[in-house]
């Protein structure tokens, strides 16, 4: 009896599951000519998983805005297929072959460059274009598949020196994580600018997991130090920020576009810590915009939720707001939804995004030359614009 | 007096942070005198305990927020042994241990499911977090607290393992297992009671620890844990002043290194020093007399 029982219902949830499939085939055929798969390839876990979540939020706004592209006359939906990378190199690999085997025309991603660089081969194993939206490390690119439509770290890194020296920083501390290309990349671009100003410098890494800040902080106290150079995951920066100040750090934090996160700003809120920030896209720079996407994430708790639990904008929202429409205009030149298809039509695309113009040069980066300056203001809790500063060349 | 402002930081941080590995190893360190068990769970309850805490006071004023974490910390302690730990009492001893890492990944990947993925941030106990300044150096006021805590604690355990009969149970169990059951001592009873203790007390480090550093995640009970069992095994496992001399011991070398400069080779430092403490004397540092074995 049991075993009728336990197979009538087996033969019911494979009923189901058919169900299922034909009901969201008819769907599909209905409306559209097709599926076209873009994959999102974001860490929602681990040590970047706040910012993943923030920059897939701008891909899904975007697609829920314009969920479909017209490819030769004919109007095909675009399906979003999302993988979680989890911060990992390692992890990033398999994921990115997920992707690759679920048939996707190109991959958006990922927040962190360490995954990205990782996950390059795969992508150009397979033929699948990669378009980085705020990797900015520049070995990134290296792989040929990979294109990203935010600056470089050797530009980020001299921008954040000049600014330090120009407002008579003259000693820097410099805190990375060891193993981590992101933050390791930036802090040399920056030494290497900051020395050639004229500066000098103290370096030192901190490990994976480590949770204890205090010792790096009084390291900095303790050399005399003009400026905290950190430009780590949020994670670290929440941490890092604490620390700095109970132990009333005394200088101000400078840090890379990884920390234009209101992770940063819930953690410096009510302290005495002076944050300062390099970054893509300052809130209030395009209106419409950030009204369209704060009442669309407002609407939705799961996006509240990976958004932080308010609906203060991240500059990395923006450029996945715009990597999206970017894949769209390759989708559009390429004319199908073959990868290699959108990746040689890819060079070529412009466009005119809510963070600026995007023009790819000849590696496969975009032609950036400004970075917008934000100051944390720890009373409001709040990002304040203060200048937008470009490097000559 | 400039020297002592700029290298007060790391001798403060040192004790606190050890005081916090000395609450956890102590549970380490009970569990195995009594279960001669490992109990790698032990790190990741201390994690869960931070992760309740966060959950709770978003809802909860905090003077009950804190006694509910406790409860419910210990409560989860008692379970675990219920449950992943007793059926297993007469298995050979490498099943229970791989039943305790099972436990150990069911508490993380818990974890992750209910804060996927991203870091909580503690809340701030205003007593505890507000910052003072002892001596011209800036830290937090639990930095001073935990060290006094952790001794309140530790000699109150000691006075309820020498003086009580509860503890004489204990002292009994933990030197021979079979012979204390002959002689009409509940086992069960005994164990459980370990375990309140030691949840009890990895509840309270929580508290002390996030406080400080304030963000939870689900690995966020690893690198304490490893290093508070290796303060255990430092002291010679079994042995509660042994923890607690190894726990502080670890927490003031690691910041004197950092405060060295050489903040890359402070945790390759911790196990090395183990490493040699443990080619001198094999059993630890307290390891050998056997007399608080518990």
């Amino acid at each position: 009896m049991k075993k009728i029982i336990s197979l009538m219902l087996v033969l019911v949830m494979v009923f189901a599951l058919f169900a299922g499939c034909g009901s969201k085939d008819k769907e599909g055929e209905g409306d559209y000519a097709g599926t076209i798969k873009i994959g999102v390839f974001e860490p929602a876990s681990g040590d970047n998983g706040a910012g993943g979540k923030q920059e897939t939020l701008g891909v899904q706004y975007a697609n829920s805005v314009t969920p479909a592209v017209e490819v030769g006359g004919e109007t095909y939906k675009v399906e979003l297929v999302n993988v979680d990378n989890e911060s990992d190199a390692g992890k990033g690999i398999t994921a990115a072959e997920t992707l690759v085997s679920q048939g996707v025309s190109l991959v958006l991603g990922t927040y962190g460059s360490a995954v990205a660089i990782a996950a390059g081969p795969t992508f150009d194993k397979a033929g699948v274009p990669a378009i980085g939206i705020t990797c900015t490390n520049p070995q990134v690119t290296e792989a040929a598949n990979y294109f990203r439509i935010c600056f470089l770290d050797p530009f980020q890194g001299t921008v954040l020196a000049n600014y330090a020296y120009d407002n008579g920083m003259r000693k820097a501390y410099c805190l990375s994580k060891m193993g981590d290309d992101y933050s390791v990349g930036l802090v040399n671009y920056f030494v290497e600018a900051f020395k050639k100003l004229g500066g000098t410098v103290v370096e030192e890494q901190f490990e994976q997991g480590n949770s204890d800040f205090s010792a790096y902080v009084a390291n900095a106290k303790k050399n005399g130090c003009d400026v905290f150079f950190s430009p780590v995951s949020t994670e670290a920066a929440a941490l890092i920020i604490n620390q700095a100040d109970a132990q009333k750090l005394g200088m101000p934090i400078l840090a890379g576009d990884t920390w234009d996160s209101n992770v940063i700003t819930g953690a410096a809120k009510g302290t005495d810590v002076e944050i300062i920030v390099t970054t893509f896209y300052q809130e209030g720079g395009n209106p419409e915009f950030d009204e369209g996407i704060k009442k669309w994430i407002e609407e939705d708790s799961t996006n509240l939720a990976n958004n932080g639990g308010n609906t203060d904008l991240a500059a990395v929202t923006a450029m996945g707001y715009d990597a999206y429409y970017v894949a769209l205009e390759a989708i559009k030149a390429a004319g199908s939804s073959d990868p290699a298809d959108i990746l040689a039509a890819l060079p070529s695309v412009t466009y005119e995004g809510v963070c600026g113009k995007v023009v790819f040069l000849e590696s496969g980066d975009a032609d950036r030359s400004e970075a917008v300056v934000k100051k944390c203001n720890t009373e409001t809790g709040v990002w304040e614009y203060v200048a937008t500063q470009t490097v000559e060349k | 007096m400039n020297f002592m402002v700029e290298n007060l930081p790391y001798l403060l941080a040192g004790i606190s942070v050890g005081g916090q590995y000395a609450l956890i190893a102590i549970g380490y360190t009970m569990v195995y005198g009594i279960l001669r068990l490992i109990n790698f769970a032990h790190g990741d309850m201390f994690m869960v305990a931070g992760l309740m805490m966060v959950y709770l006071a978003a809802d909860l004023p905090l003077y009950l927020s804190v006694p509910v974490v406790i409860i419910l910390t210990v409560f989860l302690g008692v379970m675990i042994e219920k449950v992943a730990y007793r059926p297993l009492r007469t298995a050979p001893r490498m099943s229970i241990m791989i039943s305790a890492i099972g436990v150990s990944y069911l508490l993380q990947n818990a974890a992750l499911y209910a804060t996927g993925g991203l870091t909580q941030t503690y809340p701030d106990i205003p007593w505890l977090s507000q910052t003072v300044e002892i001596f011209g150096a800036n830290t937090k006021m639990v930095t001073v607290i935990t060290p006094v805590l952790t001794l309140i604690l530790v000699i109150g355990l000691v006075m309820l393992i020498k003086h009580t009969k509860i503890g004489m149970a204990m002292r009994a169990v933990s030197r021979d297992f079979e012979t204390s059951q002959l002689m009409g001592i509940d086992i069960n009873r005994i164990i459980t009671v370990t375990f309140i203790i030691g949840s009890f007390l990895a509840a309270i480090g929580s508290v002390l620890y996030f406080t400080n550093y304030t963000g939870v995640m689900p690995t966020s009970g690893a690198m304490p844990g490893l290093k508070a069992f290796v303060a255990a095994v430092f002291g010679g496992i079994g042995s509660i002043p042994g923890a607690v001399i190894g726990a502080f011991v670890i927490g003031i070398c690691e910041n004197i290194i950092k405060g060295l400069g050489w903040t890359t080779f402070s945790n390759a430092f911790t196990f090395v020093l183990l490493i040699v403490i443990l080619m001198v004397k094999p059993t630890g540092l307290f390891g050998e007399k056997n007399i608080d074995k518990v």
